[in-house]
């Protein structure tokens, strides 16, 4: 890196010279109007708004996005290059921009839905002129149809071409472009197509004006009616960050917040649009089978049945895929109590998950900027962690180089094939055998598509051999939210221990779940949110907040601890996850000694202070391979989600994911034949 | 203008095997991986072959290319002398109406064409056999008023020359392109008289071919 | 007038023997050699001595653009020839195509090994099918020869060049949108820095010329830089090939010295003004471009850079459109103004925009349909496209209208006045 002496206004800074105008401005704590220019896109450089002055260059302003610290020469004595932001040339260019942007745009804030959070708006308030002096015809514009997430207003496009470099350079689909040119230009996708991306949503907030909107919000609110809510997504295992905007007890949509380390500044579309299946299906008061029908019944019954269900033999705790590590620990502890087993729903190994050097690995998802080779072992990221999938997009455009083993499935990037066993991979193993440089910058994304197939501890102990070896980077891909609270928290995966816990727990309670396959003998209490597939086989239903209805921590799938936040009341009787439990551990006699959350939480972290640090991941000590094996299972990988958009109880009662899954599968049928 | 596919679309398009041929030929002038470069003539050829560029055509050349059809539609609306709809099967005239052609007559040549073949550019003779448009410099301003059918340019018009042109495209008669004028290229006046057409070499047969 | 003697294109009409053995007898091909075995620098210093400035229209030094070139450079380098040749008034290279083909064949290859390119690619427009065809076949004849390809020349090195075409957009005349263009996208303008001498054409160094300044560099290797350098004024040397087109009794595109008086130009080349020099009314003296100047300036005028660079215009592509009296030069100025808007890319906001919106304001203004104060609010937008823009195509559409306003105000004005006049008394009715 090297350093450079640029004057901005009257202050002299010190930047690294590949810094961009925009961005030094920025450090310095000014803030340049743009639309064009995204952080995370490439440059432009076509709105014009940015423009800033440099003294002693050519006597007009200049792109401040698009022109490095490198490129600007000193003055005449070897002073530090001088960039103005607000001289007089500066201000009468970008008024000038200004009223250019204005002369075609309908100028229809009352009814956009992107007034009042609007950079076209905002912008012209600080630079417009008072009134527009154009008076000839507007030129109208036709819109088109995106499908049933992105709404279309295409007067109010003003060619930032941000949407255009976002879906082929992040979403990696080349289907968006501009068509025509000069005035009559159009940004078009092939054809009308819809989308065939799962991060299509975010173009809505990368557009700076109202032309690309959501469709599922529209004209449902406007930004200054609405309550906003920092929380956490869970509809994988990456945990995005973002803010819920709710008006009443409704959430009206969801939208991301940056975090570099985790998502960047990208949600997939079900994050963002999986908030309509929030209120639909929901179980809203207790349960019970009556004579092979679940009849409604009062909490208070409902807890006595539990309680004496629980009393009269062993009990298994079954973690679903939506559960915080509250919940989570407060059912730890009443197992603990009763002295029965707990495992995890959607994974089961071939052997025990002895750590977090065997469940989460020594990597991060930002490591996946820094390395040169990424192996895929049994994971689709598009479909399991669409944000990470971005994130190995762009590294494979700068250069990486992706290996996969598994079932091919389309994804947004070249992929060397490896196969799809672990014979396979050890072929692959012996092929690169110790090339030092290789495995050094190298990074494993292992999946459960691996972990779920026969004689998976056997590959994981060479992977993770390897790792130890070369000091390469490992991170398993969970594509659950609640996977490594779980695991922290001692939940099993062992498919034998799983197994016996099916065929001879009397009980089985069930922490929303809806894969599991129950054995005739056992009573099951479901606890959960919808009326899934999991209540539909259950005895007894507790009613519970989903997690948009109450606070909780989550842990990613790198072993991040976030927290998620309350932003509306959970519907009818349903209640907060950790209350339920704890009412039922009084039940049975157990009385933690803590109160409310807070108090959950200093004991939670008393026991487990792994998860104690918000924000950070703990690293635990590595936990040393065994010897190495060969591999030579031929059994195949399975694919580990069918059906991305309907992958957990909150989508499959949301319509628009609904809509999305059949656009998908017609897409899918148009391309077979 | 607003630059869209047509509504009719044929059901598919490919090259003829000459074309095919020519269009491999194509690819060798640019380095490995950059295939992308021939995209501007391989769809020139298909409009060649075909009078205007079809979704099929797009499709044709995306996939020929391994390129993104959305980066071909790009291209291929985004530089007009593409035709995205049928033109006239006889003659699509060219009408020059930039400043040096106007200022020697180009309006006249365009109401010619509003009468003869239909009031509105690009849109077809009742016939289906002709069309016209207005387009911007041709390049051959020392020869204005200039038109351009297919490959040929035709130049130095007036009204009455450019009424034979078109008598001419309907009657199926040999268009011989070039100066109206009796020039032999864009020298002056005075020089065509002192180097007449006859004293050109033999030589130059073989360039003489191409100017029709 | 330039002696026959001195001209380097003496074949620019096509009068003469066009195959390979007229062009040798004329001087092409011949000790192109021992030209090359002088080396590189010499090359290029032989052209910075001659004063020859790019004949694109930016006028540009050429020998000093090729000294930008990285002279060792991991990635093959490579000259790219504009003939897009799109510049409403501009016919020059077209002869060039067609009538003198070897010469620029002959200049890709001095001025390639020059700068150490690999390979020529020559851009010409769509329209410019038969050009294209001549080209190609002087492209076999030279490679048919052993002039380029393989030891081109006998020199040991190997050369390449290759022809492209567009298909129908003035915009990739502006060098960075040729390559977007060469590289099968839509031609729309890059951002510089990066320059082509960086990263140009797929990602190498690059040059780009137009055809004029690559086809006079095989004479001037031969002649000698002090013979080009005695033509024309200082700073402005060479001889230029000027396209005369509008009314003047004989259009036509002619080799003259650089520095000829733009009356000379006319009278003795084109026949003179229609209805004679009096019946002058304005010029625009370098392709549309640039701003027109009046009779008063045109009376003297000299056509070279500086000269009309100091009357605020340009020799630009040196591409003269003469208007006579009879002419609607409030019109004629509006026609460019639709042909900017026609031609803008839309990539950067004030030309897709601004284009439009003068065009609109043009348009009303031929008619007289405007107020008197609009006209400053045209001025201000023209200077709010000009400069702010990615490319030129911004300032060009800009000029020709200050070019307007400032020499004929009071036509515009009277325009209004008329008209509004007429409309009162349609009113009073
Ligand atoms: C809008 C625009 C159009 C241009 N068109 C042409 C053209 O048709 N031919 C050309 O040689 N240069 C054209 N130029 C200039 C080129 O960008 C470039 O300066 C030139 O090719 C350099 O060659 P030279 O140095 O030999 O003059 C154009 C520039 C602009 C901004
Ligand atoms: S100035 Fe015009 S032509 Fe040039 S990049 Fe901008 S929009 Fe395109
Ligand atoms: S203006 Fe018509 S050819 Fe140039």
């Amino acid at each position: 890196m090297v350093n450079k002496k640029v004057k901005i206004n009257e202050t002299i800074h010190d930047f690294d010279e590949n810094l961009t105008i925009i961005q030094a401005c920025e450090i310095s704590g000014i803030q340049i109007p743009r639309f064009c220019y995204h952080e995370r896109l490439s440059i432009a450089g076509n709105c014009r708004m940015c423009l800033v002055e440099v003294v002693g260059g050519p006597p007009k302003p200049t792109a401040s996005c698009a022109m490095q610290l490198k490129d600007l020469r000193p003055g005449p004595n070897g002073e530090p290059p001088q960039v103005l932001t607000n001289s007089e040339m500066v201000e009468n260019a970008r008024k000038g921009v200004m009223e250019f942007l204005l002369i075609n745009h309908p100028l229809d804030c009352p009814i956009c839905d992107q007034g009042g959070e609007c950079d076209l708006q905002d912008q012209a308030m600080s630079f417009g002129l008072g009134k527009s002096r154009y008076t000839e015809d507007k030129r109208t514009v036709e819109d088109y149809d995106l499908g049933p997430l992105v709404e279309t207003h295409m007067t109010r496009c003003i060619s930032c071409t941000r949407c255009v470099r976002f879906t082929t350079e992040v979403a990696g689909i080349d289907q968006m472009g501009q068509t025509g040119r000069g005035e009559d230009s159009e940004i078009v996708t092939y054809l009308s197509n819809t989308l065939d991306s799962e991060l299509q949503g975010n173009i809505i907030d990368l557009c700076p004006v109202g032309a690309l909107t959501s469709k599922p919000y529209a004209f449902t609110a406007r930004p200054w009616e609405l309550q906003k809510t920092e929380t956490i997504d869970v509809m994988d295992g990456t945990g995005c960050n973002i803010r819920v905007d709710s008006k009443g007890n409704r959430v009206m949509r969801i939208t991301p917040r940056e975090n570099h380390l985790v998502n960047e500044e990208w949600i997939s579309d079900k994050s963002r649009f999986v908030w309509d299946g929030i209120r639909v299906q929901r179980l809203d008061t207790p349960f019970k089978k009556v004579e092979g029908n679940l009849i409604p019944t009062s909490w208070e019954d409902a807890l006595s049945i539990a309680s004496e269900t629980m009393r009269c033999g062993n009990t298994s705790f079954v973690a679903g895929d939506l559960v915080s590590v509250e919940t989570l620990y407060t059912a730890t502890k009443l197992s603990e109590y009763l002295g029965g087993t707990k495992v995890l729903g959607d994974l089961d190994t071939s052997g025990p998950l002895n750590g977090r050097s065997f469940y989460v690995g020594n990597g991060k998802i930002e490591d996946l900027d820094k390395t040169k080779n990424i192996i895929l072992l049994g994971t689709n990221p598009r479909k399991e962690a669409s944000v990470v999938n971005a994130r190995i997009r762009k590294a494979w455009i700068n250069g990486a180089n992706v290996y996969r083993l598994g079932v091919k499935e389309t994804l947004t990037y070249d992929v060397n094939e490896l196969g799809n066993t672990f014979f396979d991979l050890q072929i692959f193993l012996d092929k690169m055998g110790s090339k030092k440089s290789f495995w050094t910058d190298t990074i494993f994304l292992v999946g459960y598509s691996f972990l779920n197939n026969r004689s998976a501890d056997v590959a994981l102990n060479t992977v993770r051999s390897y790792v130890e070896k070369f000091k390469s980077k490992f991170l398993i891909i969970h594509p659950n939210a609640s996977a490594v609270g779980s695991l922290d928290l001692g939940f099993e995966t062992d498919v034998k221990v799983k197994q016996n816990v099916m065929k001879e727990t009397k009980t089985i309670y069930n922490l929303g779940c809806d894969t599991l396959e129950v054995g005739k003998g056992s009573f099951v209490i479901y606890q959960g949110s919808h009326g899934d597939k999991g209540a539909g086989s259950a005895d007894l239903i507790l009613p519970s907040a989903c997690y948009l209805e109450e606070d909780g921590i989550f842990v990613n799938t790198e072993g991040r601890i976030q927290y998620a936040r309350k932003a509306i009341q959970p519907p009818g009787k349903a209640k907060e996850n950790w209350r339920i439990l704890r009412a039922i551990s009084e039940k049975l006699g157990y009385i933690p000694n803590w109160q409310d959350l807070n108090g959950l939480r200093g004991a939670l972290f008393d026991d487990f202070p792994l998860i104690s640090e918000p924000g950070k991941i703990i690293m635990v000590p590595w936990e040393t391979a065994e010897k190495q094996k060969k591999l030579g299972s031929k059994v195949p990988l399975k694919a580990y989600i069918k059906d991305y958009y309907l992958s957990n109880c909150i989508c499959r009662a949301s319509k628009t994911m609904g809509n999305l899954a059949r656009a998908r599968n017609s897409l899918n049928l148009k391309k077979a034949s | 203008m607003l630059r869209r596919l047509s509504a009719k679309q044929p059901e598919k398009f490919s090259f003829s095997k000459a074309n095919l041929k020519w269009a491999k030929a194509q690819l060798k002038k640019y380095p490995k991986g950059r295939q992308a470069s021939a995209v501007i003539p391989l769809l020139w050829k298909a409009q060649e072959q075909e009078g205007w560029v079809s979704k099929p055509a797009i499709e044709f050349v995306a996939n020929f290319l391994d390129m993104p059809e959305i980066r071909v539609l790009e291209v291929a609306t985004f530089y007009f002398m593409f035709h995205l709809k049928p033109v006239g099967s006889k003659a699509h005239f060219q009408v020059c109406g930039t400043t040096p052609c106007m200022l020697r007559g180009s309006e006249y040549l365009i109401d010619v064409c509003k009468t003869r073949i239909n009031g509105k550019q690009h849109s077809l003779s009742s016939d289906g056999s002709m069309s016209w448009e207005e387009v911007e410099c041709l390049g051959a301003c020392a020869n204005a008023p200039v038109v351009q059918i297919g490959s040929d340019y035709f130049e130095d018009l007036d009204k009455e020359s450019f009424e034979k042109l078109i008598s001419d495209v309907e009657t199926d008669e040999l268009l011989v392109p070039g100066s109206r004028s009796g020039r032999f290229s864009s020298e002056p006046s005075n020089m065509t008289r002192k180097y007449s057409r006859k004293k050109l070499s033999s030589e130059n047969a073989s360039v003489e071919r191409f100017r029709g | 007038m330039l002696k026959e003697k001195d001209k380097v294109f003496p074949n620019i009409h096509g009068f003469s023997d066009r195959s390979l053995k007229g062009v040798m007898a004329r001087g092409g091909w011949v000790d192109t050699k021992t030209i090359i075995s002088r080396g590189p620098d010499h090359i290029i210093k032989t052209i910075q001595e001659s004063g020859l400035r790019g004949r694109g229209g930016a006028g540009f030094p050429t020998g000093l653009k090729w000294s930008f070139m990285p002279k060792s450079s991991e990635k093959p380098k490579y000259l790219v020839i504009n003939a897009d040749e799109s510049e409403p008034g501009t016919c020059k290279d077209r002869e060039i195509l067609r009538h003198e083909p070897h010469s620029l064949l002959e200049g890709c290859l001095l001025a390639g090994i020059a700068m150490g390119c690999s390979a020529a690619y020559i851009y010409i427009r769509g329209e410019y099918v038969r050009e294209r065809e001549q080209l190609e076949v002087a492209i076999s004849e030279a490679y048919d020869k052993g002039f380029l390809g393989k030891n081109a020349c006998k020199s040991g090195i190997t050369f390449d060049v290759y022809s492209h075409h567009g298909a129908g957009a003035y915009i990739c005349g502006e060098e960075t949108a040729l390559l977007e263009s060469l590289e099968g996208r839509k031609g729309m303008p890059r951002m510089k820095p990066p320059f082509p001498a960086g990263s140009g054409l797929y990602g190498c160094p690059t040059t780009v010329n137009n055809v004029e300044s690559i086809a006079v560099v095989p004479t001037i290797l031969k002649r000698g830089s002090s013979w080009f350098s005695s033509l024309g004024r200082k700073n402005n040397h060479g001889t230029k090939i000027f396209a005369i087109s509008g009314n003047v009794n004989s259009p036509c595109v002619v080799e003259e010295e650089m520095s000829i008086s733009l009356r000379d130009l006319i009278d003795k080349h084109c026949g003179g003004v229609t209805g004679g020099w009096d019946n002058l009314k304005a010029v625009i003296p370098g392709g549309a471009s640039v701003p027109l100047i009046p009779k008063s300036v045109c009376d003297d005028a000299l056509m070279d850079f500086d000269w009309l660079k100091e009357q605020r215009s340009g020799l630009g592509t040196a591409a003269v459109i003469v208007m006579d009296q009879s002419v609607d030069v409030i019109k004629a100025i509006w026609r460019l103004s639709k042909f900017y808007k026609h031609e803008s890319c839309g990539q950067c906001t004030p030309c897709r925009e601004g284009t439009g919106w003068m065009m609109r304001i043009m348009e009303r203004l031929v008619k007289g349909q405007a107020s008197l104060d609009e006209i400053d609010m045209l001025i201000e937008i023209t200077k709010q496209v000009e400069g702010h823009t990615i490319c030129a195509l911004g300032d060009a559409a800009a000029w020709p209208i200050q070019g307007l306003i400032r020499h004929f105000r009071g036509e515009v004005e009277d325009r209004i006045m008329t008209y509004s006049s007429k409309k009162a008394i349609q009113a009073a009715e």
